[in-house]
């Protein structure tokens, strides 16, 4: 076998065992929604008209997709440098709660072009500190990071509560004042009638963009290299002179970063406000969308979409089955893709045997 | 002195949960591998728990027996839970971590879809009856002695502890299971079975986390979504801090629960402290701990690690 036709029998691996995933866990789903007796293609019925229905629908879709963009990225360049982030979901809020803050204390009469980036910016750094507190604990004193990323979800939530209800909230709501205009992303829907009502905004390009960044900052600069051989194994980068430490918090914080950004598509698109709750366990989603993605920006895309689709889904399936079919179909992919990983990790490796000396 | 025992009782019936999910832990940890799919456990634990006992007593059963029921029904479910993960991790060779997390999801997502379909709402069950406290005299009388001698599933929690501290110790079991999470190939060699004693290792382990979602519910008299907020997480917390024994994990998980209780009683007094961050205290008192232990836990060597096909 040649040399390319083991690089196709890679790619081929890298997008079919997420898709046999997804098709697995479909098939699982359907089964358990046959055993309780309804009838599953009335469901995903259902599901692929609310996805592919109408123009308003797909935006919907693409609107949940965005901030999956965001928070899916996020994990994965923490899972690049050998990173769990679990904490993602916390980052986002307080990404969120930050940038609402510091908008409402921007001037309104500053110009759009300053305001929008300055608040994604207040978003990135609130998001990237809370995600260094784990990172500087794993780089130096040696403390896994998955517990305290989840236990820094609940403080995160504890202290943006407090935060909201002692100083921010709007007398008897859970959410902050509205920001200035200057500080909105702009609806997509001012320039394409069709997704009227959808909340889809600026935001869906610039979490595009994102991903083509960090795309080229892990595999187009030495930085990008250093932080891959970090997660490959850390003695070896070590070995090799890369400074492991630095490059583990430093991508830690990109991933705490892209995390709260990802807060934007809500706070700056949509409500215009941060709300108790708002990230809806898209922090948690992004674990999800990032291992579908296979931690590569460019199944990001494909992968929010899929999730994006589902948390669409829920709402409408509501009627026949419960909305947390959903879920449980989200944890399948999960268990399917990580169950198929190492099977297709095991017949790549004995066509590479059975290639021999050859190579 | 009143406020003490009732500080003393309230932390031993917080670290319940925790010390099932933690000495759980410790059989799946021990033999190599990482469960962070305690929280789920729990929480599925105490979803069947309530579920069984609430058909138990719509079928006429009586609420106590409904109840121990209901105790086998969460066990029950723990262990299957554990085969799931165990298949995923021994037999697939998986990443644990990944795992663990799609099992927490499959958890959180099931057990609302289930709640909804049995009782009509996805925030809570209906009521159940629950496992009365035995009237002992002299002992059922004090709050310390009647959370420690008369309630039974934290007697069960303390002989968890005592039997696990003996099997870990004094049993083959217990010591190819630290064989097989320190070098797998070596144990190998000499003839034990790794993987099955692997897949025993996260069953058992699925079992015992249940148990501690069965006492949250039965705490409560029923089931609400996401009831075991983090626990999981904490009692793998505790198992650390505790350097991956019975007796060390148990001890810890007293230090959490007591932490909890200082919290809530806090709470109570209306010090000045916004109760938001008496919230915080338990999951800070964790990452603490958890810094502060580091170099002098070590963790059994093959912790992670996939078996070689």
């Amino acid at each position: 076998m040649s040399r390319r036709g083991e690089m196709a029998a890679r790619v081929a691996n890298e997008i079919g065992a997420p898709i046999v995933a997804v098709a697995a866990a479909l098939v699982v789903g359907a089964i358990l929604v046959a055993l309780l007796g309804r009838d599953p293609l009335a469901v995903y019925g259902r599901l692929a008209q609310a996805i592919f229905g109408s123009s308003y629908g797909f935006g919907q879709v693409l609107f949940k997709a965005t901030t999956l963009i965001g928070t899916g990225l996020a994990v994965a360049v923490a899972f690049r440098a050998g990173l769990f982030n679990i904490g993602a979901e916390g980052q986002m809020y307080l990404g969120g709660l930050a940038g609402a803050s510091f908008a409402l204390l921007l001037s309104p009469e500053l110009p759009g072009v300053v305001a929008a980036p300055l608040v994604l910016l207040a978003s990135a750094v609130a998001g990237a500190l809370w995600a260094a507190i784990p990172a500087l604990l794993r780089a130096w004193l040696g403390v896994h990071e998955v517990i305290n990323t989840i236990m820094l979800n609940f403080v995160a939530f504890a202290l943006a509560g407090w935060i909201l209800v002692e100083h921010l909230a709007l007398f008897e709501t859970v959410h902050t004042a509205e920001i200035p205009v200057s500080a909105r992303l702009a609806r997509l829907e001012q320039f394409l009638p069709a997704l009227r009502g959808a909340p889809l905004n600026l935001t869906l390009f610039l979490q595009l963009l994102l991903c083509v960044a960090c795309y080229l900052a892990l595999w187009r600069t030495r930085w990008g290299y250093e932080v891959r051989a970090t997660g490959n194994s850390e003695a070896a980068a070590r070995s090799a002179g890369i400074p492991v430490r630095r490059r583990i918090v430093q991508a830690m914080a990109l991933s705490g970063a892209l995390a709260g950004v990802a807060a934007a598509n809500f706070v700056q698109g949509y409500k215009y406000y941060f709300e108790e709750g708002f990230t809806s366990a898209a922090g948690f989603k992004g674990i999800a969308v990032a291992l579908l993605a296979r931690n590569h920006p460019a199944g990001i895309v494909p992968a929010a979409l899929f999730f994006g689709a589902l948390d669409r889904g829920g709402f409408v399936i509501n009627a026949l089955v419960p909305k947390e079919l959903v879920d449980i179909l989200q944890a399948l992919v999960i268990l399917f893709v990580i169950a198929l990983a190492r099977t297709a990790q095991q017949r790549l490796l004995r066509r590479r045997m059975a290639r021999g000396v050859e190579a | 002195m009143e406020v003490t025992a009732l500080l003393v009782a309230s932390t031993l019936r917080i670290a319940v949960p925790y010390v099932f999910a933690a000495v759980g832990g410790f059989y799946s940890e021990r033999s190599g591998v990482v469960n962070i799919a305690l929280e789920g456990m729990l929480l599925t634990g105490g979803f069947a728990c309530v579920l069984a006992a609430w058909g138990a007593e719509s079928a006429g059963v009586n609420g106590t027996a409904a109840a121990w029921l209901g105790v086998v029904a969460a066990a029950a479910a723990g262990t299957a839970l554990g085969a799931l993960h165990a298949l995923l991790c021994v037999r697939y060779g998986a990443d644990q971590i990944i795992s663990g997390l799609g099992i927490n999801l499959l958890a959180a997502g099931g057990t609302k879809f289930l709640l909804t379909l049995a009782f009509g709402s996805s925030a809570n069950s209906s009521r159940i009856a629950g496992i009365p406290t035995w009237e002992i005299p002299w002992l059922s009388d004090w709050s310390v002695t009647r959370v420690l001698f008369c309630t039974p599933l934290v007697l069960l929690a303390g002989a968890v502890v005592v039997v696990s501290h003996l099997v870990s110790r004094r049993t083959p079991f217990g010591l190819r299971l630290h064989a097989v999470g320190e070098h797998p190939e070596a144990a190998h060699s000499l003839g034990i079975r790794v993987a099955r004693l692997r897949w025993k290792g996260v069953m058992l382990s699925g079992a015992l986390a249940a148990l501690g979602g069965a006492w949250l519910a039965l705490e409560q008299h029923q089931f609400t979504a996401g009831m075991s907020s983090g626990r999981g997480f904490i009692a793998l917390a505790a198992l650390i801090f505790g350097k991956w024994t019975p007796r060390g994990a148990a001890l810890a998980c007293l230090l959490f629960g007591f932490a909890e209780a200082v919290q809530i009683q806090l709470q109570g007094s209306r010090i000045g402290v916004p109760s938001q961050f008496l919230q915080m205290l338990p999951y800070v008192v964790t990452m603490i701990a958890l810094a502060g232990v580091i170099g002098r836990s070590r963790p059994p060597a093959a912790l992670g690690r996939a078996l070689e096909p």
